[in-house]
């Protein structure tokens, strides 16, 4: 057994520079943690809690001990929740012990380091009802503590609150909870590290404040005391003021009407005299109220139901005079090259992206507030001003009705595209350029009734973005984006496209784009085969002989990235990217040309693609592969029956697709990719059918897998059977099981939150998937009286998740579609049982007088088939 | 605790393109299926069970020999069950009565229904020959409602034309209740009952209708012929019968000459046979044909009307169940050469229809002669009463339009008086 003395030894020669050394002191904690987990424990939180330890050997035993409590992965964070829980009592109490002790040592590194160890013990303990004096103590006499320890008290409390969920701490707790951080927080306390630290944990309080902020008295002494920590001395205290102002924005949005003035004057000037880090925060403030009356309007928008939760409090609108000119003033405050610098974030950028939310969150009204600032600074000689102008031009443009704007763009659409050619700043033709694909963005295309580009400058505006894609990479990637939103807006065009006489220029420069030395500069690349694929998804049948040209041309590129030497593995990155790229590119092509009249032509190259598409597996880059498999999903489906011949050698790609846990964006798309093989081959599959259902009965068991993999897993058991029909027999017993315990547990959505609920019903959609592809693949056949034992369970699964009345639509029609399988595979084997459920009533009553038409139809098919079964 | 990033997305596109490929191939990949599992439905519903109230009996071993009084419930489902594709090769008097046993019957409004503009549909009824049109097997065929085919050709309906490239599932096939107009050589359509295999007998008018509009058009049906595709179909414009629908439909120019109007209830399925739930009205103004004429194009200064002569002597309507107007004594009967099952013309004397309840109380009825035997019905009873009420007193397009009219007045909420 170890002593103390050799773990702080092991700890600190876990940290030397000696790769050797450190390798074997890391072998031997994790050797230690193997053999004896208590002790392990226990002598890291032993450490921690010594003062007479090496600060850094206390600080890695904090770290070690923490990574023991929680991970990442959801799996391996259950695990290590469990074995937690295992530990003996006295272990856990002693190892309690030593954290609240560490909280009062003098080295502030190792007291924090406590703070967020107890955090995560509270967070496994509080909901199991475990270590319930946990906040007594802490709370018991804060306010005679010495000050290190009250603040680090303060910021245990605050990590506590984001590592446990509100309702597992009694409402009398919580209000102590609040009332001593709101307390830390206030001018009269003397302590800088005390205030910062109470603003800190107010922050990630905020969550438990529900019941505080409805309470009139409580509300307005939580906000007045935020709002005077944004005026204290110490800017720290005042940056975390502001995000507790932020996130009360968002999450308190309709308790705010009582502090907006005030709220606004302290914004604004913050805004105007602040350090840039607080000035930031006080924008920050203004996108969020804006985020959420978007949100709120909206709703309003979609469905004139008038009983949206939280009513729209105009604020951005009643604020709009004083806080237009402000966003409009930070626009000149941009840093010389912030368009070269991916990371760059600085007031400008903040002040216009609040800008272009203002003018979706109002519309027109911003228009007026903003025209003069324009008119005033495009054309003057500082590039600032006319790109800020600019900038402001290009933020409004999503918002305002097209009629508020129309006249307004078609005057600005010569002076832009001279600007683009002649202005002498990068900078202001990169925010020129982006204004372009704006104006084509949000006012070009079918719905627009007065069209921006027509035949008289159509030819101008083309040659002008072509040109620009010559200039610097930052400013030939934003014409690339604006050729892309100039494509778009002919997505609908008919069989004639404005487009079609320059075609052949657009691909021969974009593609000249994608070959410049500097194209991986600015993701410039990147951005001329998007518009590259744009430009051939709203391409019409008079072009298509010049996209079958471009097939070759793709593929010998493809071909090119390779055939590589050895690469830096920085150079294997770019070129994992590209072959994404032209990969994608591809698919975009096969989808344009792999139906008639061009299927007959286009297929002639499909043995090549499917080579090259293959090879792309050999290099091991998720986002390739990613990109390859969607491409094949759509050959496979172009080639139908015939795509058998590459079965052989593509299986094992697939099965490597579907063994992806890690990467599991590869495996969903090697899913969904599976289903198009189904629908392309029918029984042509079976051979691969044992190795598929395998692979996929393990992912749906791993816990490892990315939940959002799991429906569409169970949908392709579904497109199996209705492949393979009565042979999927044997897979039966192993599927159904899988499906119903499922199905169980997602009848009843836990937790009201949004994301749960969409979860739960795309879970629904696939298991409903899979049985109405079984019931199909199985009609007719012998077989069927397989079926019947899991009628009733399918039948309350129907029933239950219809009383729950949270499904939407996709179930729903799903769903009805299940019944009426059920009763058209199975007849009069289930009448009785049909008869007996709420579905076959009230369900799909309610589906025939739905007005989706797609679950009408489904109905009448459902009412049909039951007819018949219950009339036999 | 570091402050949390403040970044927003700088002059990008919300969504990445790689995002958008991926959205679109899921988009396809749930299109597709979706569309096999419509498949998968559409092949077994391919056996339309066509049992209906009003058919006599489909089995083609029976047809020869209609038996309508025995009781077919109890060997129904698999017997009747019948594959349209087999009635498509029946000949001869099988396939007249199959097909005439098909369509669904308007009956002569001689009353105006209630809720006219909330229930019903209305539209002019093209002149022309009504027929069902077939379309299965890469052909179309076209037939009157005697069975007898007026047309066999390739259309642009879903396997309606031997042509390359269409697929389509093997066995689906469509029937289309169709009126031909000589004139423009155009198939008007007035009703779906099977779509790409897709049985709508048991859906409301408001939902075949519906499906009519959106389906037919994307087929190329409705397109200019060619040599896939030989004759035009259209869709009949309807309209609710409101004030307006009714103005539209009575009065407003459309490219087919009219022959009356049509009213469809909304709800009612497609019932083969006469239904109450469809009606047609005409007067001069919408119709040419309003008054039956004779064999030479006149019309005969006495209403003629077709009947049939059971059993029992008694001569009935086509309806269900028949309704008796007569009895002719076994001896007219035996010098008249007729035969119990055939259908008898007559004249309506100066004594003219009294009814009484759906039923007639005197007929004063002049034999003419047995019917030409082309004819597959006796008439039916609101036939005869709208033709007799056409020559003595019609019910007038001011009629319809004031029923409608009483109808609104009656929806508005009534002004309360709190006297009394």
């Amino acid at each position: 057994k170890l002593v103390a003395m050799e773990v702080t030894q092991l700890l600190l020669n876990a940290q030397s520079i000696d790769g050797t050394v450190r390798k074997h002191a890391e072998e031997n904690l994790k050797l230690f943690q193997s053999q004896n987990l208590a002790g392990f424990l226990l002598s890291l939180a032993g450490e921690l809690a010594n003062d007479e330890k090496p600060v850094d050997s206390r600080k890695l035993a904090g770290l070690v001990l923490k990574n023991a409590l929680d991970a990442k992965e959801q799996h391996r964070k259950y695990e290590l929740v469990q074995r937690w829980l295992s530990l003996d009592m006295a272990t856990k109490t002693q190892i309690r012990a030593f954290l609240l002790k560490t909280l009062s040592s003098p080295v502030p590194d190792v007291r924090s380091t406590a703070s967020q160890v107890i955090a995560k013990v509270a967070g496994i303990e509080l909901p199991q009802n475990q270590w319930p004096e946990l906040v007594g103590s802490l709370l018991s006499n804060i306010h005679q503590l010495p000050a290190h320890v009250k603040q680090a008290t303060l910021e245990t409390l605050g990590y506590l609150c984001e590592e446990v969920s509100p309702d597992v701490v009694e409402q009398e707790h919580v209000n102590k909870i609040l009332t001593a951080v709101v307390q830390g927080m206030n001018a009269a306390e003397g302590n800088n590290d005390v205030r910062l630290a109470a603003t800190r944990a107010l922050y990630m309080a905020l969550g438990f404040a529900q019941a505080n902020f409805n309470n009139d008295m409580e509300r307005d002494y939580i906000m007045r005391v935020v709002c005077e920590a944004t005026l204290s001395p110490e800017v720290k205290i005042r940056q975390a003021a502001f995000e507790c102002l932020v996130s009360i924005a968002s999450t308190y949005y309709e308790k705010l009407a009582h502090y907006m003035q005030d709220i606004f004057n302290i914004t604004a000037k913050a805004v105007r005299e602040d350090d840039e880090s607080v000035a930031l925060q006080a924008i920050e403030f203004w996108s969020s109220i804006c985020d959420e009356e978007i949100d709120i309007l909206e709703e309003y928008g979609g469905e004139f139901t008038g009983d949206s939760d939280v009513p729209c409090f105009y604020f951005t609108k009643q604020a709009l005079p004083a806080l237009v000119p402000l966003l409009l003033e930070t626009l000149l405050k941009q840093e010389e090259d912030q368009d070269l610098d991916e990371g760059a974030w600085n007031i400008a950028m903040a002040g216009g992206t609040c800008l272009g939310l203002v003018a979706r969150a109002v519309g027109d009204d911003i228009v007026p507030h903003v025209m003069p600032f324009i008119e005033e600074k495009i054309s003057k000689p500082d590039w600032r001003e006319r790109e800020a102008a600019t900038y402001a031009f290009g933020s409004i443009l999503e918002g305002p009705s097209p009629d508020k704007l129309m006249t307004i763009v078609n005057a600005a659409l010569t002076f832009m595209l001279n600007a683009l050619t002649k202005d002498p700043s990068n900078h202001v033709k990169d925010t020129t350029a982006w204004t372009l694909g704006r104006i084509f963005e949000f006012l070009h295309g079918s719905t627009i009734e007065t069209p921006i580009i027509t035949q008289a400058n159509c030819q101008q505006i083309i040659t002008v973005l072509i040109q620009t894609m010559k200039d610097a990479p930052n400013v030939a990637e934003k014409a690339c984006g604006a050729l892309y939103f100039l494509a778009q807006g002919y997505e609908d065009i008919g069989p004639n496209s404005p487009l079609t006489p320059f075609f052949q220029e657009i691909i021969q420069s974009l593609l000249a784009v994608a070959h410049r030395e500097d194209a991986t500069e600015s993701r410039l690349r990147t951005a001329a085969y998007e518009a590259l694929n744009e430009v051939v998804r709203c391409s019409t049948d008079e072009t298509s002989a010049m996209v079958l040209q471009l097939v070759p041309v793709i593929m010998l590129e493809l071909h090119n990235t390779l055939e590589g030497e050895k690469l830096s593995s920085d150079e294997r990155e770019k070129q994992n990217e590209l072959q994404g790229l032209l990969c994608g590119c591809l698919q975009v092509i096969i989808q344009k040309l792999g139906s008639e009249p061009t299927k007959y032509v286009f297929m002639q190259h499909a043995d090549q693609m499917m080579g090259l598409f293959l090879r792309v597996f050999g290099c091991k880059s998720a986002t390739a592969h990613e990109e390859a498999m969607l491409a094949i999903g759509a050959l496979a489906y172009a080639a139908g029956p015939d795509f058998a011949k590459y079965m052989p050698e593509f299986y094992k790609y697939l099965e490597m697709g579907l063994q992806n846990f890690e990467e599991y964006q590869v495996c969903a798309v090697t899913v969904g990719v599976i289903g198009d093989i189904c629908r392309a081959l029918e029984d042509k599959i079976l051979p691969y059918c044992d190795g598929i259902m395998t692979q996929l009965l393990k992912d749906l068991s791993s816990n490892q897998l990315h939940r959002s993999v799991k429906p569409p897993i169970f949908s392709c058991f579904g497109d199996i059977a209705l492949a393979i029909g009565e042979n999927f027999e044997k897979y039966i017993n192993y599927s159904m099981p899988m499906l119903q315990s499922a199905a169980e547990l997602s009848a009843h959505a836990s937790g009201a939150d949004d994301e749960m609920t969409e979860y739960t019903n795309s879970l629904r959609n696939g298991i409903l998937e899979a049985y109405s592809g079984i019931f199909q693949g199985f009609k007719n056949s012998p077989k069927t009286q397989l079926l019947i034992p899991y009628a009733p369970h399918i039948l309350q699964f129907l029933d239950s998740i219809y009383m729950e009345k949270d499904m939407d639509e996709v179930v729903m029609k799903t769903a009805i579609g299940v019944l009426g399988d059920l009763a058209d595979t199975l007849g009069s084997h289930v009448g009785g049982l049909i008869q007996q459920s709420v579905s076959s009533k009230e369900f799909l009553n309610e589906c025939l007088s739905s007005d989706d038409h797609t679950i009408k139809e489904a109905a009448e098919w459902a009412k049909h088939a039951i007819t018949r079964a219950i009339s036999v | 605790m570091a402050p949390h990033d403040l970044r927003r997305p700088f002059k990008r596109r919300p969504i990445s393109d790689q995002q958008k490929r991926r959205d679109l191939s899921l988009l396809r990949q749930s299109q597709h299926r979706s569309d096999a599992q419509q498949r998968a439905r559409n092949l077994a519903s391919s056996v339309i069970s066509l049992q209906s109230s009003s058919s006599p009996d489909v089995d083609p071993e029976t047809l020869s020999e209609p038996m309508p009084d025995v009781d077919t419930t109890g060997h129904e489902s698999e017997a009747s069950s019948f594959d349209i594709r087999q009635a498509s090769s029946l000949r001869g008097p099988e396939a007249r009565k199959w097909f005439a046993s098909q369509l669904m019957l308007p009956e002569w409004m001689i009353d105006v229904p209630e809720n006219l503009s909330r229930d019903w549909y209305v539209l002019a009824r093209p002149a022309g020959k009504r027929c069902f049109v077939v379309s299965a097997d890469g052909t179309t065929v076209s037939r009157l409602r005697n069975g007898s085919v007026l047309h066999h050709f390739p259309s642009a309906l879903p396997g309606g034309a031997r042509k390359k490239g269409v697929s389509g599932p093997a066995q689906s096939y469509s029937i289309l209740d169709c009126i031909f107009h000589e004139a423009d050589q155009t198939y008007y359509v007035i009703d779906m009952v099977c779509w790409r295999g897709y049985s709508l007998y048991e859906c409301t008018a408001e939902f075949r209708f519906f499906w009519l509009q959106s389906k037919l058009d994307e087929t190329g049906a409705c397109d200019p012929p060619s040599f896939y595709h030989k004759f035009r179909f259209s869709v009949v414009p309807f309209y609710n019968c409101d004030q307006s629908g009714l103005h539209s439909a009575y009065t407003g120019s459309l490219p087919y000459v009219k022959d009356g109007l049509l009213l469809y209830n909304k709800h009612a399925h497609y019932h083969t046979g006469n239904t109450p739930l469809v009606l047609i009205w005409k007067d001069e103004r919408c119709s040419q044909y309003v008054i039956d004429t004779d064999n030479n194009g006149q019309v005969p200064n006495q209403q003629h009307i077709v009947l049939g002569l059971q059993d029992d002597g008694k001569i009935v309507t086509s309806d269900d169940p028949p309704v008796v107007v007569n009895c002719l004594n076994a001896d007219f009967i035996k010098q008249s050469g007729l035969s119990p099952g055939s259908l008898v013309r007559f004249a309506i004397g100066d004594g003219g229809l009294n009814c009484v309840d759906g039923k007639f109380e005197k007929a004063d009825l002049q034999y003419i002669s047995v019917s030409n035997r082309a004819r597959a019905f006796a008439d039916s009873y609101s036939k005869i009463m709208f033709q007799y009420m056409a020559r003595h007193s019609p019910v007038k397009a001011e009629d319809l339009a004031s029923v409608i009219s009483q109808e609104n007045q009656q929806d508005k909420p009534p002004e309360v008086e709190m006297s009394d």
